[in-house]
């Protein structure tokens, strides 16, 4: 008995370890390995750089879809939200530079309305949030269409579009520097803080563990909720920006976004039913998304064989974060 | 001589779609042949009026749909779902205006992309019994084609765009299609590529018959002159994917010389991929939506632009005017012309004030409400 206590100790802190690796870094690397092994250019500087832009979108919106995931709902108006962004910056500077400023303020008035209306749904009128955000999803996409009438209106200007595409050269050490990585940096800091940092993020995970008890220890469920709804639109936005920025105006830029966000937590350890989420992880998991869809591009498999590929991986990644979690690893 | 071959290989080509949308056979020797045909033809009719011309049609006698006008016409639309379907109801709307002497209602259903709406719509525009002549965009051909059958017991109904497995229309309007565009395209290519230069195709995506056919073509093409295609990739239409994957094959293979596109939707993207990896612009086949245009002209790009002409949406209220008044119209099959922008008639397109996803090819600049009406300035 004596003997085995500290056996059992060595044990656990042995589990710990493995448990502070996040399985978003540990998926994320094998990946980008087998990418490199395909196509060496990957692991150059600019060949990495060139790679995290593409990934930057995808990053953000994952970093604001898991507040509203840990704190136990779901946000799949994401999607339609950004298809909005990049019509509506369209619409509102109709390729004149010097409006992008208001754009983006509109834009991101816009998303907290967004938010509110998902949040207030959730939170006052008691609607499930996979429901709440379908019907927002619809009626965002629906305002999207009738104010661009189908057929976007109007170029996005080069200053709008510098998110997406704008490239510091000759920076030391890594020789490129994509301004939408420099987003992405800013914008995952930020995430971590509040997640991590702050007594708001506390009670994120509070009310995604268990919204009873954090109602009984004075946590207002429904505020904290409203709040997640509204920066997971915020980031959204943001996404929508950058995505603009890097394509270009098209009607059906976030088509099925808002399920790769959501892949993209669950990969990186989030829990599908609240109360757990790291920001490392699920940038990591956005990531290691995007390093199998270029994977997948380089081998050059069919599309049918690749979206099978694709949903196969996804599923598989949910069933071992289901397994990790009834495990306790 | 020639119009009995003619009309021997538009029952062939009809045959041919009929057996193709079963079949799912995309790339006919016959049907591509039969485009070929069609693209050395001169056209027929008024000239500058594009929408009014056909080639190698063949008058029929419409004399036993006469009836004093002002008349009801209805149109059952597939959808208005993508830009390109945008700017043709807008055409087609802006016909209907120019004809209010002899039209006393234009009424439209949107089928919003869904066999079953249509099928609905059109039952319903028939048991209304308030359409003199019925107007049908077809959502998809095989589904669509007994209730078409059925409205023409009834009434005079026009087919345009994508066809039906019936000859029971008055007419069917239509321009050369997909091969002739992948024969157009492909020629471009072959003529400007260097020596063992690289071609990468971008599609939309696979199983679309028109789609398919404009491959089919262009690949016939790179294959009978050993052209390196190095990779044929769906792009889903969507910019961001097709900047990826372009900028993925110029890491893979150095270089890509031309780009070929079974539609423009992207094209402006492909070569920004090219503008960002700091390479020099490849050859590129694109469309006549004005984003590709303008771009096209401000970096003086090596460009060639087919079109599937948005002025095909006014032909059929111009026909079945005519149809009611027992004017002589081309049918059954009512071939258009598919004109493509080439570096010369590059300018005559480009026009800055309007949307970039505005197509060119519209036809619609001596209508009434251009260019406010297709969103230009």
């Amino acid at each position: 008995m004596t003997i085995a206590l500290p056996d059992t100790a060595l044990h656990r802190r042995a589990g710990s370890l493995t448990r502070h690796i996040n399985s978003g870094v540990v998926i994320f690397l094998v990946l980008f390995a087998a990418v490199a092994l395909k196509q060496p250019s990957y692991i150059e500087p600019a060949g990495f750089m060139n790679f995290l832009r593409r990934a930057a979108p995808l990053g953000v919106l994952a970093a604001g879809q898991v507040f509203v995931l840990v704190s136990g709902g779901f946000d799949l108006s994401v999607g339609s939200l950004i298809t909005l962004s990049v019509l509506g910056a369209s619409m509102i500077t109709g390729g004149d530079p010097s409006l992008t400023g208001a754009a983006i303020a509109a834009l991101y008035g816009i998303g907290v309305a967004v938010g509110l209306i998902n949040g207030i749904a959730v939170a006052f009128l008691k609607v499930p949030s996979i429901i709440a955000t379908l019907g927002t999803l619809l009626s965002v996409n629906g305002v999207a269409m009738m104010w661009s009438g189908g057929s976007p209106r109007g170029y996005l200007p080069d200053n709008f579009r510098a998110f997406g595409r704008f490239v510091f050269r000759d920076v030391p050490l890594v020789g490129q520097l994509p301004l939408s990585v420099i987003v992405l940096a800013i914008v995952a800091v930020l995430a971590w803080w509040g997640l991590h940092g702050t007594v708001f993020g506390r009670r994120v995970f509070a009310v995604g563990d268990n919204p009873r008890a954090a109602e009984l220890a004075g946590i207002r469920v429904d505020l904290t909720r409203i709040s997640a709804f509204v920066i997971s639109a915020l980031s959204a936005v943001t996404a929508g920006i950058m995505l603009g920025g890097f394509g270009g105006v098209s009607t059906d830029v976030g088509q099925g976004l808002e399920l790769q966000a959501i892949a993209a937590c669950v990969i990186g350890g989030a829990q599908l039913m609240g109360g757990r989420g790291s920001i490392t992880g699920v940038v990591f998991g956005a990531l290691s998304l995007f390093a199998l869809f270029t994977l997948l591009n380089l081998l050059g498999l069919p599309q049918a064989l690749r979206d099978t590929a694709q949903g196969l991986i996804l599923i598989s990644a949910v069933a071992s974060g289901a397994y990790r979690q009834r495990t306790g690893g | 001589m020639k119009r009995i071959v003619l009309r021997c290989s538009a029952a062939a080509l009809a045959v041919g779609l009929a057996t193709g949308a079963g079949a799912q056979e995309f790339n006919s020797q016959k049907d591509f042949d039969y485009a070929q045909e069609l693209l050395k033809m001169t056209p027929q009719g008024p000239e500058g009026k594009p929408w009014e011309q056909n080639l190698g049609g063949k008058q029929i006698d419409t004399s036993k749909y006469k009836k004093p006008g002002p008349y009801n016409i209805c149109f059952s639309n597939a959808g208005v779902d993508n830009p390109w379907r945008v700017v043709g109801w807008t055409d087609m709307q802006a016909q209907a205006d120019m004809l209010k002497s002899d039209i006393k209602s234009f009424t439209a259903a949107d089928a919003e992309g869904k066999d079953d709406k249509q099928i609905s719509d059109i039952n319903s525009f028939v048991s209304s019994g308030k359409c003199d002549a019925l107007i049908v965009s077809p959502n998809t051909t095989a589904a669509l084609t007994p209730a078409v059958e059925a409205a023409c017991k009834k009434l005079p109904v026009l087919v345009f765009d994508r066809g039906v497995q019936t000859d029971c229309p008055v007419t069917f309007v239509n321009p050369i299609g997909g091969y002739g565009w992948g024969i157009t395209t492909a020629n471009f290519i072959v003529s400007k590529l260097p020596k063992g230069g690289k071609v990468l195709g971008l599609r939309i995506l696979p199983g679309v018959d028109v789609l398919e056919n404009r491959w089919a073509a262009a690949d016939r093409i790179f294959k009978a002159n050993n052209i390196n295609v190095v990779g044929a990739e769906f792009t889903g239409g969507d910019n961001a994917k097709t900047k990826t994957i372009v900028e993925d094959y110029i890491n893979r293979f150095g270089k890509i010389d031309a780009i070929w596109m079974d539609a423009g939707a992207t094209a402006v993207a492909a070569v920004e991929a090219f503008e960002d990896a700091g390479q020099p612009y490849p050859i590129i086949t694109g469309e006549d939506q004005e984003d590709f245009l303008t771009k096209w002209k401000k970096e003086k790009l090596t460009a060639f632009a087919p079109t599937y002409p948005t002025y095909q949406w006014r032909a059929p209220v111009i026909a079945a005017v005519k149809i009611l008044k027992g004017e002589p119209v081309v049918g059954p099959t009512w071939k258009l012309p598919q004109p493509v922008v080439t570096q010369e008639t590059l300018d005559q397109y480009v026009d800055p004030n309007m949307p970039p996803l505005h197509y060119a090819m519209c036809g619609c600049k001596d209508m009434p409400g251009y260019p406010q009406r297709w969103g230009g300035k």
